[in-house]
């Protein structure tokens, strides 16, 4: 491989290391400031962090969201946004920016989408033109966009899909790297990253590994997971991946967002993580707590005039109880966007803590006292967890054996 | 609660308000208007983006009421309870905006609409309820069940004795209510469209020790407007100068101007939270000085014009929503979707410093949940300017240019006033 030209500098910046695990603390040089890494990235997808204001994102100490290729693209459509300064300009945000490209869409909204080498053809779910995004077309969008970090379109299966449709996809997705590497206008100002693919068949993400790090791309995402696939297969296939994928760039592992899977994928290598799943459920009343969640919507709430978590800071949490909050979110969307700000809080600070313990060398600690308080007097923390830990050497007490159904904890 | 009149008309202040007298309202005036005591889309810190929100919080009844024994429980009352311990809160007995079906309302008893359904209310529950809310000022229970267009005379003369009834009851109880005796109760005027009901109303109300009176049965379209206005005036012309009056369901600025002139002192603000949830803004101009500068067509009149031509305009706009009024604008029209532009040209709220009528179109049109927030911000806003702006119409004696200004955009819609620089 020829010596990459003067180029921008490399993205990460590794800052400490745990001695057991591989979990890695550090930074993320990006056009629009730094990141401190881990991060979890709140998903923004139309533009908006649902309901909350470009302001009160940053507030919460978001550096990063996320927003979707192919529904910007859809609605307005990459020229309106280009015309209101790039995405950022559109949504009045000064920090970072990361683009998907699409290629999940072609998941979650399947009966609309097919795919071939050219790209994927997206018949709109509210009527007009079918569409077809190809890389070139991903490229040409996500420029116009102008996110910081920009992704690569990938041929996207279930990750429970087995077969040959898998390898294709998988083969596929590398070509479709290198067609979105040619096609990129703007390497300069925008990030491009692979998205390796191969599902949870160790093999094909293999061959899928050792062929995306042959390419110079400042990162990497970790794609294909997350999705239903055992948990079991699911750690593994992310351990092989952060084994495979070079040091000193960053490993994006997409659609992780629930608190022990961060935990224990920072463990495993991961930098950079996004989830709809703490921003969504706040929307459906549920709040995010160390000890697991509170569906504020039940009537067990209704006279529970503490706060949501005493030992939180955000806005929510400073003013108001879980009783007034039960009312609210009968009548007032109010309810919801503060749900929205309290998961986001919950969301960072567990990031922060995480970080905050690699640099000073306690992060097995961590993780033990995470686990005991997510899951102390429940049995201790789910088997998949224990096993992915222990498999990087952080082990973990053997705690109670679990119950039986129906005995009281 | 002391009430200080600086003259002109009936400009003045509220001062000495809440729970530790530091409470204040200008007036004429409005309250913000909540929903189970919050701005509605607005979370605290948003809201204190908004300027010149109101001294007064406006909660309605059934919302607490629905949750009685939790507040009976909670024991410090509502204010407390929802995270505004040191706002002014006025408790009215229904929501402006929630639509009260006709004639369930009997000698003894008041039906409330919340959102688990119709709620029963004799005086003495009221009292219970609202000795648990602990409201700065409250409605004293009434019968306004006048505003469907069918009540007569009788049903008019009804309104009246139920509720002076009522307040002559809750007033006893009151004072054997210790949790009530920093509340001021405002005593509403009922008597539907008949004057000699409205006058005995007023008379009656006024003889009794109450710190406040509010205009009731004023609600809906079913009254003519002539009579409703020689109603407002009539009554108000009864009360006494030193205690506020406040209106319920008036919301437009013409109308407001017009209940000002005949002695109303502070006014709802569910109207800006309509304008929001059909997706407009606010655009109406209240600058009776526009800037020698602004010889240039103000950036609202001239995109309009040059899209559609003003008359088009005002036809396919209102095609969108029947409730829409000629001073807002529909920002789901398909015409927003590429201007640059603020929501309001020169406005200085939240959503016009930082984003354009394409974004929140973008937001509309995706049904975003920011789109409220970010019209609630302006609207408020707005609607607060129009209040300030009309005590400084009063103060600067400019109160027939500011009520031109606005009776002429209440035909002509916003793009008016472009036509005329």
């Amino acid at each position: 491989m020829a010596a990459p030209a003067a180029g921008p500098p490399p993205v990460l910046r590794i800052v400490a290391e745990c001695g057991r695990s591989r979990a890695r603390a550090g930074e993320l040089r990006l056009p629009h400031g730094t990141v401190p890494c881990p991060v979890f990235m709140p998903v923004g997808t139309r533009g908006t962090a649902k309901g909350l204001t470009a302001a009160q994102l940053a507030a919460l100490g978001c550096r990063i969201c996320l927003g979707n290729t192919f529904h910007l693209g859809t609605r307005p459509g990459p020229e309106l946004v280009r015309r209101s300064g790039g995405l950022h300009g559109f949504m009045d945000w000064p920090h970072n920016l990361l683009t998907d490209s699409g290629g999940f869409q072609m998941v979650s909204l399947l009966e609309l989408s097919e795919v071939s080498e050219e790209g994927v053809l997206f018949r709109p779910p509210h009527g007009g033109e079918p569409v077809l995004l190809s890389p070139e077309r991903a490229m040409e969008i996500q420029n116009a966009l102008g996110a910081d970090i920009v992704m690569q379109l990938d041929d996207v299966v279930s990750s429970t899909t087995t077969g040959p449709r898998l390898e294709e996809a998988m083969l596929r997705s590398v070509r479709w790297l290198d067609r979105c590497l040619a096609a990129h206008a703007r390497p300069r100002q925008q990030r491009l990253f692979a998205i390796v693919q191969g599902g949870t068949e160790p093999e094909l993400r293999l061959r899928c590994l050792r062929a995306m790090a042959q390419r110079d791309v400042p990162g990497f995402a970790i794609g294909g997971l997350s999705g239903g696939e055992a948990k079991a297969r699911f750690w593994r296939a992310v351990k092989l991946s952060t084994e495979h994928l070079p040091r000193d760039k960053p490993r994006y592992l997409m659609g992780v967002g629930y608190a022990t899977d961060l935990v224990v994928c920072v463990a495993l290598g991961c930098d950079m993580f996004d989830c709809v799943f703490p921003t969504r459920t706040a929307r459906f009343g549920s709040a995010l707590v160390p000890w697991g969640s509170l569906q504020l919507k039940s009537q067990k709430f209704a006279k529970d005039f503490r706060p949501i978590d005493a030992d939180c800071d955000c806005p929510a949490c400073q003013r108001y109880s879980r009783a007034y909050l039960h009312a609210l979110l009968r009548c007032n969307t109010a309810a919801l966007h503060l749900l929205t700000m309290h998961n986001v809080a919950y969301q960072m600070k567990l990031m922060g803590s995480i970080r905050d313990s690699i640099l000073r060398q306690r992060f097995p600690e961590f993780v033990r006292d995470f686990m005991a308080t997510m899951y102390g007097g429940r049995g201790g923390p789910p088997a998949w967890a224990r096993e992915a830990l222990e498999s990087v050497g952080i082990t973990l007490d053997r705690g109670e054996p679990p119950l039986s159904p129906g005995e009281p904890p | 609660m002391r009430l200080k009149l600086l003259g002109a008309g009936r400009l003045g202040s509220l001062a000495g308000l809440g729970r530790g007298g530091a409470g204040a309202l200008a007036l004429p005036g409005c309250l913000l208007y909540t929903r189970a005591g919050a701005a509605p889309h607005l979370t605290h810190d948003a809201l204190r983006e908004v300027r010149g929100v109101p001294g007064v919080a406006h909660i309605a009844l059934p919302a607490l009421a629905e949750i009685h024994d939790v507040l009976e429980e909670y024991k410090e009352g509502a204010a407390k309870f929802m995270g505004m311990p040191d706002a002014v809160l006025y408790c009215s007995l229904h929501d402006p905006v929630t639509p009260c079906p006709s004639g369930y309302n009997t000698n003894k008893t008041v039906s409330l609409w919340g959102s688990s359904g119709r709620m029963e209310m004799t005086a003495s529950k009221f009292i219970d309820i609202q000795r648990a809310i602990q409201p700065d000022w409250f409605q004293c229970i009434s019968d306004g069940d006048t505003i469907s267009g069918e009540a007569g005379r009788k049903r008019a003369k009804k309104s009246v004795d139920r509720s002076l009834s009522f307040l002559d009851i809750c007033l006893q109880l009151q004072e054997k209510s210790p949790e009530l005796q920093g509340s001021v109760m405002f005593g509403a005027i009922e008597g539907g469209d008949i004057l000699e009901e409205r006058l005995r109303s007023a008379r009656e109300t006024a003889k009794r020790p109450v710190g406040g009176f509010l205009l009731d049965g004023f609600q809906g379209s079913a009254m003519a407007k002539e009579t409703k206005l020689k109603l407002i005036a009539s009554v108000t012309a009864e009360l006494p100068e030193d205690k506020p009056r406040i209106i319920h369901g008036v919301g437009k600025p013409d109308e407001v101007l017009e209940c000002i002139e005949r002695g109303v002192d502070i006014f709802e603000s569910f109207f800006p939270f309509e304008v929001t949830e059909r997706g407009c803004a606010l655009v109406f101009s209240y600058d009776c000085h526009p800037a020698p500068e602004a010889t240039v067509l103000p950036q609202n009149g001239i995109q309009d014009l040059e899209k559609n031509g003003a008359q088009e305009d005002q036809e396919e706009v209102s095609k969108a929503d029947p409730e829409m009024t000629p001073f807002e604008i529909s920002l789901k029209d398909k015409k927003y979707h590429d201007d640059f532009g603020p929501l309001l040209e020169g406005c200085s709220c939240y959503c016009c410093q930082r984003h354009t009528r394409a974004y929140v179109h973008h937001l509309l049109v995706t049904n975003e949940l920011l789109a409220g927030v970010l019209l609630m911000m302006h609207n408020f806003q707005h609607y607060f300017g129009f209040f300030s702006a009309v005590r400084d119409a009063l103060r600067d004696s400019k109160l027939d240019q500011l009520k031109e200004l606005i009776f002429r955009q209440a035909v002509q819609g916003p793009a008016s006033t472009a036509l005329r620089q």
